[in-house]
């Protein structure tokens, strides 16, 4: 993990200073991971790239003519930090973002086997098992039914892991909480598609399989397709990204991300679960009790704050906006505390969208700086009465060394310099 | 895994709780699909009734992707694999990625390690201790080792092995981990009887959704 930490480090501080050139970036910050949060003025950011040229008045000229495709401004370049491996993931960065929905070329990715590349006129959808009709459906057929879009995050299970096993004070969001984003999906309720081919009552159980080079596959409770489980072909108002399934994905609001099986090639419906290597040996959770929980599902509440954030310099006393993003795969997100004095005392933060069960919200505290210590840190509370806890309950409860599953208070120390640094240890 | 139709239970409960009005089509939240049907979409050719899209699924094709061993393993193909077998074939075919004894490289998971060989109670602390998941230590069913390989490996060649070749590097692994002895022939009739060590630590989800810790 040092060694992604210190990647993910620059790559984030790179998209917050408006820069993209990573690889002209020095190695500064080498060796300076373990440095106490008690001195985070050691920590320097790495230096700003050079800064693309603007005319000292646009006024005066005509400016650039139209274009097939839109670009991003020269001085806003955010990146994800890919890890460069079939087996991989890529990041999100958090920190560059504002409102709730997050780009689709910064989606987080996480492939098992590689990004496969499938023709949307060849793919099908075979549905069979526990059902009175065995069906397939081309992504044609998929689009001619009653379409629904939603917006919804996927969370990968294991998000978290740096800020709750390696705490840091260099750390960004984006090594932090990235493989977490947020998309308006369009498609058809799962639901809609088990009525068309009739599903045996004794069916409890159904298996998703992806049609990618390890055949991702995930057993999920039925009850799940009746709530609101769906196949999703589009995405933020266009066809799914390859890396996010394309052309056809499972869609389970609110559960861990790797259960949303990408490029979905088959379902089949059986009594019991398949016990397949991503539910046993991987996406389960140990517990100091010598158990394992298996077939965790849900995303508990959790929250981030993306501003301020490491490597901000605040170099103004006054207001300023703390905000960030909140989520729970259980249901809506009811309340957002944030504390500036490291938990001693919340406040409730503004909720500037209207919570949608296991959507994201963005919260916001104004908070007047006036060059003083201090801690911040957000609580997420969601409608089940379920309050996000400090890492030392989860530590007690599920152990220093858990898999998956992190959603522990973290935040941010502000000292009187205005640095800011990662808060993890709370 | 007998407590599972506890867990089904569970998990109805914890989404019915958290879901608004079933059947509100014309509010635009993340609604539940319970009471949806055909009739309630406008346009919608009724209740109870197909939209009639979609074709018959052939048993063929079925078939050709159908290859999922699940843990009770009635699905095992014909074929075995000597342990002696499977040396030859994960030397040829596993070890570039997972190391020549299972011990595992930076991004290829490590596959053998039994801290506790022969132990009647296997140790399994691996929440309060940084300690490697591996094949004799954590997977609950010989099965799914069987599945995944057939599945998913070689990396770079998926698909590519035969039955027996499978049930040869099943073999070889689950001897790596001491878990059968090095002389076996694995079949379908000998790997559905093999018991994993870990097998009775896996528990359904136990969380509690209304509580500040989990």
């Amino acid at each position: 993990m040092t060694d992604l930490s210190r990647r993910d480090l620059l790559a984030g501080a790179a998209g917050f200073l408006g820069g993209a050139a990573l690889a002209g970036l020095p190695l500064a910050v080498e060796g300076q991971g373990g440095a106490p949060p008690t001195a985070p003025s050691t920590v320097p950011p790495p230096p700003a790239p050079p800064r693309p040229v603007a005319p000292l008045d646009a006024t005066k000229m005509p400016g650039a003519p139209t274009a097939a495709l839109g670009a991003r401004s020269e001085y806003f370049a955010p990146t994800r930090i890919p890890n460069g491996t079939p087996v991989g993931s890529s990041r999100t960065p958090l920190q560059d973002l504002t409102g709730t929905i997050t780009p689709s070329d910064l989606h987080f990715e996480r492939h098992h086997a590689g990004i496969p590349t499938l023709d949307p006129e060849r793919h099908t959808l075979t549905i069979h098992g526990l059902v009175d009709r065995p069906m397939s459906f081309t992504v044609a057929d998929i689009k001619r039914f009653p379409q629904i879009t939603r917006t919804y995050f996927i969370e990968c299970s294991g998000n978290g892991g740096a800020g709750y096993r390696d705490p840091k004070p260099d750390t960004t969001p984006q090594p932090l909480a990235g493989l977490f984003s947020t998309s308006e999906w369009t498609g058809v309720p799962l639901a809609t598609l088990f009525r068309e081919v009739g599903v045996k009552s004794d069916a409890s159980w159904f298996l998703a399989e992806g049609g990618d080079a390890c055949k991702l596959a995930r057993s999920i409770p039925i009850a799940k397709a009746w709530d609101d489980a769906m196949i999703v072909w589009a995405q933020n108002g266009e066809p799914l990204r390859p890396a996010q399934g394309y052309p056809m994905r499972l869609l389970l609001p609110g559960f861990e991300g790797n259960s949303n099986v990408k490029w979905l090639r088959r379902l089949e419906l059986g009594t019991k679960p398949w016990m397949t290597r991503w539910e046993t040996s991987k996406y389960t959770d140990p517990m100091p009790d010598g158990t394992a929980r298996i077939f965790t599902f849900e995303i508990d509440a959790k929250s981030v704050i993306t501003s301020p954030c490491y490597p901000n310099m605040i170099t103004a006393r006054g207001w300023r906006s703390v905000n960030g993003l909140a989520w729970s795969g259980r249901g809506r997100i009811t309340r957002v505390e944030v504390s500036i004095d490291g938990g001693t005392s919340w406040h409730d933060a503004e909720l500037l969208n209207t919570p949608q069960p296991k959507s994201t919200v963005r919260f916001q505290y104004m908070w007047n700086w006036q060059g003083t210590d201090a801690t911040l840190l957000s609580r997420a509370t969601d409608d089940a009465g379920y309050v996000q806890p400090t890492r030392a309950a989860m530590v007690a409860e599920r152990g220093e060394f858990t898999d998956y599953h992190y959603n522990q208070i973290i935040g941010w120390k502000v000292d009187r310099s205005g640095a800011v640094t990662f808060h993890g240890a709370t | 895994m007998r407590p599972m139709p506890r867990m089904c239970t569970l998990v109805a409960v914890a989404l019915s709780a958290c879901s608004p009005s079933p059947n509100d089509r014309t509010d635009a939240t993340n609604a539940s699909f319970a009471s949806y049907d055909a009739g309630a979409v406008p346009g919608g050719p009724g209740s109870k009734q197909s939209y009639a899209l979609g074709h018959l699924a052939a048993d063929s094709a079925i078939a050709a992707m159908n290859q999922d061993i699940g843990p009770d393993g009635v699905e095992l193909p014909a074929g075995r694999g000597s342990v002696q077998r499977g040396a030859v074939v994960y030397a040829a075919q596993c070890s570039q990625c997972h190391g020549a004894k299972g011990e595992g490289l930076p991004t290829f998971p490590k596959l053998v390690g039994r801290d506790s060989a022969g132990a009647p109670t296997p140790e399994f602390q691996f929440a309060t201790k940084n300690k490697t998941k591996t094949i004799g230590n954590y997977w609950p069913y010989a099965t799914t080792l069987f599945d995944y390989i057939k599945r998913a490996m070689p990396f770079a060649t998926p698909g590519s092995m035969t039955d027996d070749d499978v049930y040869a590097v099943t073999a070889f692994l689950l001897s790596a981990n001491a878990v059968i002895p090095d002389t076996t022939t694995l079949d379908a009739v000998a790997l559905r009887a093999i018991r994993m060590p870990a097998r009775d630590h896996f528990v359904p989800d136990n969380r509690k959704p209304t509580a500040t810790t989990k």
